[in-house]
């Protein structure tokens, strides 16, 4: 400091200072942040009123007055009678305590549940290691085949001294990972077909694409469902039986197949023309430009939109429970159906939504993260 | 979507040869792959058809629509029009399509306006507001929307009944079996009174497409808000006294277990209406927020400094030019409430998809009760497209 005041005649105010207090400090955030004008006031003033009464009342009913356990007869089953007296006054958490087992893997065998959660985690693993760009190659696929499989091994059983389980045991969290994973895996190469073929100069093959798409897009998921329940038994020839979940994962996979195509689709078209008459001037064949030099780029490109698309599939699959597959969300609503349990749905519903925020959170957080990467080059 | 490239480099084409039959042709390749996709695409359809038909005649299903004039014998708890269940089941499922109308329209209008106003809280400079508008939209949009749906029923269900209800409001009750509100007896007059209203609408519209020709004429602007007043306001107003000025308020009281009067909303149509507003409006509050983001800071520095007052620069020039930016994906959400309404089935709202369900389980009829659900939709998305995109066309950036 003392080098700047060399010059005596300067005068006091032109010297460097630091800051005003009035703009450090928490207070001055608040003022800036929380009290800039009265309107501001009033609604930071309204909004922390609001916040605190419903959150103070909310930890009450959640945690303070809650009841975690209740006690067991002779039976074996549990006395609900103090959750109900409780009611309106405190949470009911006994059921999750005593329902958890049932509503994360359903009616799979209980001595065998580590089979399912064995498979949960496989899933969880599945998609850390796809959410990592050093896998992001053809790798992943093989990755993708072999953790897929052994899924299936581990949920049927049957060999490598592991009993026998049929689907129609299967149930809870497994089903919705299943439906939504499987759904992806064989919906995303249809996708990419169809978002070529109807880039395509081929009239004929662009007007079926077009009709596929925009047929699946304008109709809910549910008709879908509805028909892969009651219609496709009629389409198949006699005798051939396919069971309700697989024919509940073929009606996904075709509505997912439909909405991945027009992401792709975006990625194709967002591709610079460039690229696309660099290929035809090496003089490579459509199948090789395609596979070496449009796809890989493309399918870089839409990354953060298709994470955000298997956001929607994974919420979606919960539909399933209209059509009476047994996935997380059937399995919970199944739990309420125990007379003494009845009128806890509250409680239930806020477990799976828990579930099902964890998995979808974590992913939008890293599609986030990921567009904000790609689009670094554009910030200022 | 054509892809000729308006580049004058393409506009001399390579002379046409004569089509040789070899497959070294390119266009006799093209020829031969799209008859063989197509041909596959037949054959798979012609195999399932077959199959299909044999399966009906095995099973002994009737075909065909004829069942849509039978009698349906299907007990309907809301209607919009007059229905029993001696009507036919062309009637009964009329009335699930005007259900699904109603609770997709009105979910519109009010994700729209929460939806927005989440959007700009988010973008608020108050910290507090911005950050819970934030948590709430991570919340539901994270979140399936059955899930939020079956939530909302529960906490609907576990309400009180009707002899201890909330009455948060004179008149206004909340039970198990809805909500209750005060309305007023529906007669003629107000028919009429709102027939001058959507007149008066239309009239004020017309003006004010008449005041800004003139005004591009002769640089006087015209205030339309008196014309407005007057045609919306003080015509409907005006046409109700005219017909005797009828007016019996309807308040809800309780007799016995149940209420009487006022307006009834079914806890099914609350809590659907609840669950697709609320889980809309937070991807409503997103599209609304990057509308508003991808506005250039420029525009807003240019506009302030002709001299524009800050309210005027919002309306003149960053919403016209959000606008475009909103008004595409907006359109998939509208898309996506009128789709998500068919959820009404799990909670037991009788909406199309509903109807439909019951018809097909009771005429063993599926492929028909399928066929209608996917007819509707795609009425109903193809009419929103639509007008969507007129709406996007005419407020589109007019380039050169």
């Amino acid at each position: 400091m003392s080098d700047v005041a060399l010059n005596e005649n300067m005068p006091n105010d032109a010297l460097p200072r630091t800051a005003p207090k009035r703009f450090l400090g928490p207070a001055a955030w608040a003022r800036e942040n929380l009290f800039s004008t009265w309107w501001s006031t009033a609604i930071t003033l309204a909004l922390a009123y609001l916040l605190i009464r419903y959150a103070v009342s909310f930890v009450d009913w959640a945690f303070v007055n809650a009841i975690w356990t209740v006690p067991y007869n002779a039976a074996g089953q549990p006395d609900a009678s103090a959750c109900r007296d409780n009611k309106g006054i405190g949470a009911c958490w006994a059921i999750i305590a005593d329902k958890h087992r049932f509503i994360l893997f359903g009616t799979y065998p209980y001595d065998e549940h580590w089979r399912p959660l064995l498979v949960c985690m496989l899933f969880v693993g599945l998609y850390i290691v796809s959410a990592m760009r050093r896998f992001w190659n053809w790798r992943l696929a093989v990755i993708w085949a072999v953790t897929l499989t052994a899924i299936g091994i581990l949920m049927w059983g049957g060999v490598f001294g592991l009993t026998y389980v049929p689907q129609e045991r299967w149930g809870g969290l497994p089903i919705t990972l299943i439906l939504a994973t499987f759904g992806l895996a064989f919906a995303f190469p249809l996708a990419i077909l169809v978002a070529l073929g109807r880039r395509s100069q081929l009239p004929a093959i662009k007007a079926l694409c077009v009709l596929y798409v925009e047929l699946i897009r304008g109709v809910p998921l549910i008709s879908l469902l509805f028909m892969a329940s009651v219609m496709f038994p009629l389409f198949l020839p006699e005798g051939i039986n396919i069971d309700k979940l697989l024919r509940a994962q073929i009606a996904i996979i075709l509505f997912a197949g439909a909405y991945l195509a027009e992401v792709v689709r975006g990625g194709l078209q967002a591709l610079p023309k460039g690229q696309y008459e660099a290929a035809d001037a090496l003089g490579l064949s459509y199948w090789k430009k395609t596979g070496l030099i449009i796809l890989p780029q493309a399918l870089r490109l839409v990354i953060p939109p298709l994470v955000n698309t298997f956001i929607g599939f994974f919420k979606d699959t919960s539909l399933v429970l209209i059509i009476g597959i047994f996935d997380l969300l059937t399995a919970g609503k199944t739990a309420l159906i125990e007379p003494q349990w009845q009128g806890f749905g509250v409680e239930v519903y806020i477990t799976l939504g828990l579930i099902y925020f964890i998995f979808c959170f974590a992913m939008s957080q890293y599609s986030a993260g990921l567009e904000a990467e790609f689009n670094r080059h554009r910030r200022r | 979507m054509s892809d000729v490239p308006a580049d004058p480099r393409y506009a001399r084409q390579a002379p046409r040869r004569p089509l040789r039959l070899s497959w070294s042709d390119e266009r006799v390749r093209n020829i031969v792959w799209q008859a063989l996709v197509v041909g596959g695409v037949l054959a798979v359809f012609y195999w399932l058809y077959r199959n299909t038909s044999y399966n009906l005649e095995v099973r002994r299903i009737a075909t065909g629509f004829g069942f849509l004039e039978r009698e349906a014998g299907l007990p309907i708890a809301e209607s919009l029009i007059e229905y029993d269940p001696s009507m036919t089941y062309f009637r009964a499922l009329l009335v699930g399509v005007l259900n699904t109308l109603k609770v997709a329209i009105v979910g519109i209008v009010l994700a729209t306006i929460l939806g927005t106003l989440l959007g700009i809280a988010r973008l608020s400079r108050n910290w507090l507001l911005a950050r819970i508008a934030g948590a709430y939209v991570e919340l539901v949009r994270d979140l399936p929307l059955l899930l939020q749906l079956l939530f909302w029923y529960a906490l609907l269900q576990a309400l009180p009944g009707p002899r201890q209800a909330l009455n948060p409001v004179e008149g206004v009750f909340l039970s198990n079996r809805g909500l209750k509100l005060p309305f007023f007896r529906w007669e003629d007059a107000h028919s009429w009174a709102m027939i001058a209203f959507v007149l008066g609408v239309v009239g004020t519209f017309l003006y004010r497409r008449w005041a800004r020709a003139r005004q591009m004429q002769d640089g006087q602007p015209r205030a339309v808000w008196p014309i407005g007043a007057a045609l919306m306001g003080a015509l409907p107003l005006a046409v109700w006294w005219a017909l005797g000025a009828p007016f019996q308020p309807d308040i809800p009281f309780l007799r016995g277990f149940n209420f009487q009067g006022g307006l009834t909303v079914s806890p099914e149509f609350f809590a659907l209406l609840l669950g697709l507003t609320l889980y809309t409006a937070g991807f409503i509050a997103e599209i609304v927020r990057a509308g508003i983001l991808a506005v250039n800071q420029g525009q807003w520095e240019a506009a302030q400094a002709l001299g524009l007052p800050r309210g005027r620069v919002m309306s003149l020039v960053v919403l016209p030019q959000a606008l475009r930016v909103i008004i595409p994906p907006m359109t998939s959400q509208f898309l996506n409430i009128t789709k998500n309404s068919s959820l009404a089935v799990a909670i037991g709202y009788q909406d199309i998809v509903s109807i439909a369900n019951t018809t097909l389980n009771q005429t063993g009829q599926a492929i028909e009760g399928i066929a209608i659900i996917m007819l509707v939709y795609l009425t109903i998305s193809l009419s929103i497209s639509l007008f969507m995109n007129w709406y996007n066309a005419r407020i589109a950036l007019v380039e050169r």
